[in-house]
């Protein structure tokens, strides 16, 4: 490309500058700020960006100076063939690692388990043993990439086995970067998958976030997540309040763990969906960072400024895909995804388009990641930070969306917290009749849904599905069988004993999961073990 | 209506814990007049033919959601005819590629319904395709 000789001098001395202060300029040519604000400075129910309380982002430079990360879901099938995919992935330009789980493991059951029949390998990847773990991030320096695994109710003894991965590579928790999502109340409220009941779940995390805090520095023990709960049907306001009111009761978890409230707070993280309606979504990560930071400085008197941080992961709308057309999500994730990038996201994964019909096949996964390359490089949106900060409607509907979301919130503390709300299906009610109410709007046509009640055409354009081999649950039942033949039994069951005696005596389970880990204890051994002395949780059924 | 009551029964068997669609599908078949029955997550095929025959259904709703639609569907039907109730209507639906249907409709499962699907096409099949006993 030709430069005009009249292009703003900066471009020729940008080599001095920073990337985060260096001036950019659009395509024409002119020069963009890092930041625009009125005349007079910020108003103080904004801030600028990071500064309290980050309505308009959590950090100074945004994008200018932290490109956000790239993160896509991927497991499927083997630790093999999950390990092939996120080496594909890096390879073409993804940032971080983002583990998916198979059923079984996120129910804490082993491949043999007869609850597991068709689910090994189907909807993640399988892990029963450390050495599944191994093989999982095989060729891949954990000390150098960060890694997001998303896993909740098993997430303790995943966390167990991934220190183990490490150890392997010769790192050490303490280098260890990345997320498990472990967040158990938002399971109760949409996921639903589950080993224990709440309570019980709750002291399990507070025994992680006790035992990151002092060997992970690094690492994020948890991953506050609305995003299942607007899958399950919640509104955007009701994810926003949910979500928010899940978070302090994770603080309240912290601190009865005896943890002080900001030697833990910065490492929690969140986890938003972001949907369809494009502002009502750019609005709600600005309003939940304002919550969040107030909620930090003023309820909980954190002092660190890090701790009145809501820093978050996105993810575009599952749910909001059709198996209709199905070539029209592409345009639908990058639309949401723009959403969640002009909203501040610290990191972002992109649907891919093929996900009403099975986990997506590598082409699928590559266009979504291109999505989010093409957003950060070719439009230009990255370069200024909450572009849209300061428009009377963003700003109006920010101040709408805390306002509804604050009433929710206040009517959970009402009840005496989120746990007793969630004990009481306070939050699961609400998100029914959400979801039942959605559904009758879309076919009474207020809702359009282009392809579906819209638009509609007879012939289906077909698209290729990725088919998960058969043959992976049986090779991972031999699998794991094998491991447990291969291992002295005596230390086995000697390590489960001690994971049954700290589940009793209170003790901290992490360092016992460790070595339970390492003399060869299975997943569904372990989670066993919190089945058999806290009770094993049922659905309540309902509708 | 005028003809008895049609008992459905709505299951979600697997360790797959993704219930707004089943829920969803739940209370539209009772807004429309049949008499529903929810499973709860976590079923097993077993566990589920046991509540068609306790509940005595006219027709079994699957819901999945995790890939094992293979494996389990084909399993309950298996099951409902063993224990003589080769007559109750099997359907589903969730995320199911369309090259799996075939292998379905050949295991005895009436009809799949994929994302999109309307309440109203659910309730008109079952409709067309359900009679209540006698």
């Amino acid at each position: 490309m030709s430069q005009s000789p009249r292009a703003p001098s900066v471009n020729a001395t940008s080599s001095h500058l920073s990337h985060a202060t260096k001036g950019l300029v659009t395509q024409s040519g002119l020069p963009l700020l890092p930041l625009y604000e009125p005349e007079g400075g910020a108003q103080a129910s904004l801030g600028r960006p990071g500064e309290f309380p980050f309505t308009r982002g959590v950090y100074e430079t945004m994008y200018r100076g932290r490109p956000w990360t790239m993160r896509m879901f991927a497991g499927f099938g083997t630790p093999a063939q999950t390990n092939a995919r996120f080496r594909a992935l890096l390879a073409k330009g993804q940032t971080g690692l983002s583990t998916a789980f198979d059923m079984p493991t996120l129910m804490g059951r082993d491949p043999d388990d007869p609850q597991a029949l068709g689910e090994v390998g189907r909807e993640g990847v399988a892990i029963a043993t450390a050495a599944d773990m191994v093989r999982l991030f095989d060729g891949i320096a954990l000390n150098q990439v960060s890694t997001s695994m998303t896993v909740n109710a098993s997430a303790s003894v995943v966390l167990a086995f991934y220190v183990l991965a490490a150890e392997a590579q010769g790192t050490k928790p303490a280098e260890l970067r990345g997320t498990i999502q472990n967040d158990m109340l938002k399971e109760f409220i949409a996921q639903k998958e589950w080993v224990t009941g709440v309570r019980p779940s709750l002291r399990i995390i507070g025994d992680m976030m006790a035992y990151t805090s002092r060997a992970m520095p690094l690492f994020h023990p948890i991953s506050i997540s609305g995003y299942h709960i607007r899958e399950a049907g919640a509104t955007a306001v009701q994810e926003l309040a949910f979500t928010l009111a899940d978070g302090i009761g994770y603080v309240q978890c912290g601190l009865a763990a005896g943890l002080e409230v900001d030697a833990f707070a910065p490492r929690l993280s969140f986890f938003f969906d972001i949907h369809n309606d494009f502002f009502e979504e750019i609005a709600k990560l600005r309003a939940a960072r304002r919550i969040w930071a107030r909620v930090m400085r003023e309820r909980f008197h954190a002092q660190e400024p890090k701790s009145w941080l809501l820093r978050t992961h996105c993810q575009t709308a599952g749910v909001s895909l059709t198996a209709q057309q199905p070539l029209n999500n592409v345009a639908r994730v990058a639309l949401q995804a723009l959403a969640a990038v002009l909203g501040g996201t610290q990191s972002l994964h992109t649907n891919s388009l093929d996900e009403t019909y099975a986990l997506p096949t590598e082409e699928a996964a590559t266009v979504a990641l291109r999505t989010q390359q093409i957003i950060a490089d070719e439009t230009g949106v990255a370069k200024v930070a909450d572009p849209l900060g300061g428009s009377w409607f963003i700003e109006s509907l920010t101040d709408q969306m805390e306002a509804q979301a604050l009433r929710i919130m206040a009517h959970i503390d009402q009840m005496g917290g989120i746990v007793e709300a969630v004990e009481q299906g306070y939050p699961q009610r609400e998100i029914g009749n959400s979801a039942y109410e959605f559904q009758k709007r879309i076919e009474r046509q207020e809702e359009v849904v282009v392809g579906v009640n819209r638009y509609t055409q007879a012939e289906q354009s077909r698209i290729p599905t990725l088919a998960i081999a058969p043959d992976v649950e049986r090779e991972q039942i031999e699998r794991v069988r094998a491991a447990r033949a291969a291992r002295n039994a005596e230390s086995a069951n000697k390590a489960l004993e001690a994971v049954r005696d700290a589940c009793q005596s209170g003790e901290n389970l992490m360092p016992r999961l460790v070595e339970a880990g390492r003399v060869g204890c299975t997943l569904g051994e372990l989670c066993g073990v919190y089945r058999s002395v806290f009770g094993e949780y049922r659905d309540p059924g309902g509708f | 209506m005028a003809e008895g009551k049609i008992r459905i029964l709505v299951a979600k068997p697997g360790l797959d814990g993704h219930d707004r669609g089943a829920k969803v599908v739940a209370r539209g078949l009772r807004d429309a007049g049949f008499e529903v029955i929810y499973t709860g997550l976590h079923q097993t095929p077993e566990m589920i033919a046991r509540a068609a025959l306790d509940e005595d259904v006219d027709a079994v709703g699957i819901s999945i959601m995790s890939g094992a639609h293979l494996t389990l569907m084909p399993r309950i039907v298996e099951l409902l005819k063993a224990q003589g109730q080769a007559e109750v209507a099997v359907f589903g639906g969730g995320v199911i590629p369309e090259d799996d249907h075939p292998a379905l409709f050949k295991a005895g499962i009436k009809q799949v319904f994929t994302p999109g699907a309307s309440i109203a096409d659910i309730v008109t099949w079952v409709r067309q395709n359900v009679r209540p006993q006698v």
